[in-house]
């Protein structure tokens, strides 16, 4: 084990796996000489050279499209997305074409693409958004979302290997905030949740960078029992695991730094209400960002995203009821 | 040759017949060549008279979109075209896929939303590839196709493979994004990819002069590589423009753009009247048809074209039959197959049939 960043984690993970396999190529954006917009590629050039680790013409639907196309030739891309705010400039190749491929044709499409998400950061309202339920809502689309180092760098070597096209969600205030203990060599993290924390009076249901938020907001409220459970992958949605949680704490909070509507919060909730409900002790509870861009300024960000006091209201208000 | 009589196009584009005594043998097409080109064409036109039958018939569901009128577009660009060379077909372009062996009765299936369909029922129409022959099928949002071919050619030449990609476009995708997008893309990365501009004159109904200012061929010279027109009507011409486009890529010479002069013959689908075309256009464009061009020229190597033309049919009739009896998919299937088992075999697409003689042993 290495102690190392949540980007370390990212470049350790996307390093193996090159080394591992000589399908696999990056493309993107800035990614090589510079070594991408946040260093997650520095130095790969060096060790992979200018084809592997491609840097592209500023086009998104372009770096998808022919990332689908190298795949189905035998390729295995990693795409990545300067900002995630950007893959609005690739949507179509990834909803239309590389998520119906192997639905309507047969032909799996194995790519990976990196969306470095989330707000924070005072980036505004291109440079923080949280876009993963775009793609949950669109069918052929695997989602992840990793909270830990040891995460990220399992699920980005899951993803690579994963016939299927996968959206890799990583929250950039995540890169160099957060350190974790990271196995050395080759390995995978399942498309399943993880407990965070063990916990019975009350349970928060998040992923991404919202799993430290949620830890902090309840690591020490008025004694109550708080589990944490860390969905890691939004597609496919880890019911059991939800369910289970909903079984052991009765009480439930979801929170979303994403906008609410249609998040993927808005989907654990329906599903508790479908198949949980008579588990429940109390109203699903959700915690969001209001449906407005990401402001820049900081008072106004601040006031948007979720912060750990608006999540610890919301279990104390719950774990009165 | 002759110069176009009409202003549909803004180059010079010789459109129109010349009678085959006038003209000198093709380099690159033995006389085999020259029929199994006219075979496919008859076989595509035969298959979607056929479809559009069914379709009256009530048993193609949606509508149905063919290809009357342009066979030698994707004929003869699909003739010059090697076995481990990839394509991504448009709407219009089923001579593509006889061309690389996909079986008439599962084209039937097909349109028809059956079970033996290429797609399974999961799509309709031309909506359609079989790995199995190199093909990607077309979406909707056109030229998507474009950048997948683009990303085909790039693994080639990653790889340093003597490959090629190729694809078709209409005009009216010339006006989107996806059309920069990939024409940068291969002209930066000096791909091996022929782009096929489709340019049939109206994108449903909008004519083009009302998609572009200048005519998509000459901007290729802006991305850095040749355009080329071609009497899209001739599948000989086709044939060569592609073939010497291949040559170009697989020797590093980079993309080409040819631009395929041809008309759209009939609706853009069998629910579309085409009233907003001008009848005089129409009849000029039946005395250019492709097929009874190439039937001449078959004619004059002392084939019996009818002959020839009824075993197209009967092949046909007897491949609406297999489609007619086959059954409909099992409702049960339709949330089957979204996402590919990791323990199931990779699947990549493979090889399809090469006819050309430039390809045989």
């Amino acid at each position: 084990m290495t102690e190392m960043t949540y980007l370390r984690a990212i470049s350790d993970g996307l390093r193996t796996e090159m080394r591992d396999d000589a399908r696999v190529l990056l493309m993107g954006e800035d990614i090589g000489v510079y070594g991408g917009a946040f260093k997650v590629t520095d130095g790969f050039i060096d060790e992979f050279g200018a084809d592997r680790v491609m840097d592209t013409p500023l086009a998104e639907s372009g770096i998808v499209g022919t990332a689908v196309g190298a795949a189905v030739v035998g390729l295995r891309p990693v795409c990545e997305m300067q900002f995630a705010d950007f893959v609005s400039c690739g949507f179509d190749q990834i909803i239309n074409v590389a998520g119906k491929m192997l639905y309507r044709q047969g032909l799996p499409v194995n790519v990976t693409i990196r969306l470095p998400s989330g707000g924070g950061f005072s980036g505004g309202p291109f440079h923080s958004q949280n876009p993963e339920a775009w793609f949950m809502h669109s069918p052929g689309l695997k989602v992840v979302a990793p909270s830990t180092p040891e995460d990220a760098k399992g699920l980005i070597i899951a993803s690579i290997r994963d016939p299927n096209p996968v959206i890799y969600m990583e929250h950039k205030n995540l890169y160099r905030h957060v350190k974790g203990e990271v196995p050395e060599g080759s390995y995978e993290t399942p498309f399943r949740a993880r407990v965070a924390r063990e916990g019975s009076d009350l349970v928060v249901i998040t992923y991404g960078a919202m799993v430290h938020t949620a830890l902090e907001a309840t690591h020490d409220l008025d004694g109550a029992s708080i589990m944490v459970l860390d969905l890691r992958s939004l597609v496919p949605l880890d019911e059991a695991a939800i369910l289970a949680a909903v079984r052991e704490c009765s009480k439930v909070v979801v929170v979303d730094e994403a906008n609410r509507t249609c998040a993927a919060g808005a989907q654990v909730a329906a599903l508790i209400a479908e198949r949980g409900f008579e588990d429940l002790d109390g109203p699903v509870v959700r915690v969001a960002s209001p449906d407005v861009p990401i402001p820049f300024s900081p008072p106004l960000e601040a006031a948007v995203l979720p912060s750990a006091d608006r999540v610890r209201e919301a279990c104390r208000q719950l774990l009165e009821y | 040759m002759r110069k176009a009589t009409m202003a549909t196009s803004s180059t010079d584009v010789p459109i129109g017949p010349r009678t085959p005594a006038q003209e000198s043998p093709p380099a690159h097409l033995t006389p085999d060549d020259r029929v199994g080109l006219l075979r496919a064409m008859l076989l595509m036109r035969a298959i979607e008279q056929r479809a559009m039958n069914l379709y009256r018939q009530g048993k193609v569901p949606g509508s149905f979109y063919d290809g009357f009128g342009q066979e030698a577009v994707s004929v003869g660009a699909t003739w010059a075209m090697a076995a481990a060379d990839r394509l991504c077909v448009l709407h219009r372009d089923l001579g593509a896929h006889l061309v690389r062996g996909v079986e008439p009765a599962r084209i039937l299936a097909q349109y028809m939303g059956r079970e033996a369909g290429i797609t399974s029922g999961r799509d309709g129409n031309v909506h359609f590839g079989d790995y199995r022959t190199g093909c990607v099928g077309m979406v909707s949002m056109l030229p998507d196709m474009m950048l997948v071919a683009a990303g085909m050619a790039m693994a080639f030449k990653l790889r340093g493979e003597a490959r090629c990609a190729l694809t078709w476009f209409g005009d009216g995708s010339t006006s989107r994004g996806d059309f920069h997008e990939a024409m940068n893309w291969a002209g930066v990365q000096n791909l091996p990819v022929i782009f096929i501009l489709e340019n049939n004159q109206f994108a449903y109904s909008t004519p083009i002069d009302q998609q572009f200012a200048v005519n998509p061929v000459q901007r290729a010279a802006g991305y850095g590589f040749p355009g080329v027109s071609v009497d899209g009507n001739d599948v000989e011409a086709v044939f060569e423009a592609t073939r010497a486009a291949r040559e170009r890529a697989i020797t590093g010479g980079g993309p080409t753009l040819i631009e395929a002069v041809t008309m759209r013959m009939h609706g853009h689908g069998a629910h579309d009247d085409m009233k907003y075309v001008p009848k005089a256009l129409v009849e000029e464009w039946r005395t250019k048809d492709p097929i009874d061009r190439q039937r001449a020229r078959v004619a004059q190597l002392g084939i019996d074209v009818d002959v020839l033309h009824d075993e197209v049919r009967a092949e046909v009739e007897q491949a609406a039959k297999v489609a007619l009896a086959g059954p409909m998919p099992d409702p049960a299937t339709a949330t089957d197959r979204l996402f590919h088992p990791r323990d199931a075999d990779e699947i990549l697409l493979e090889d399809g049939q090469a006819p050309w003689s430039g390809f045989q042993p």
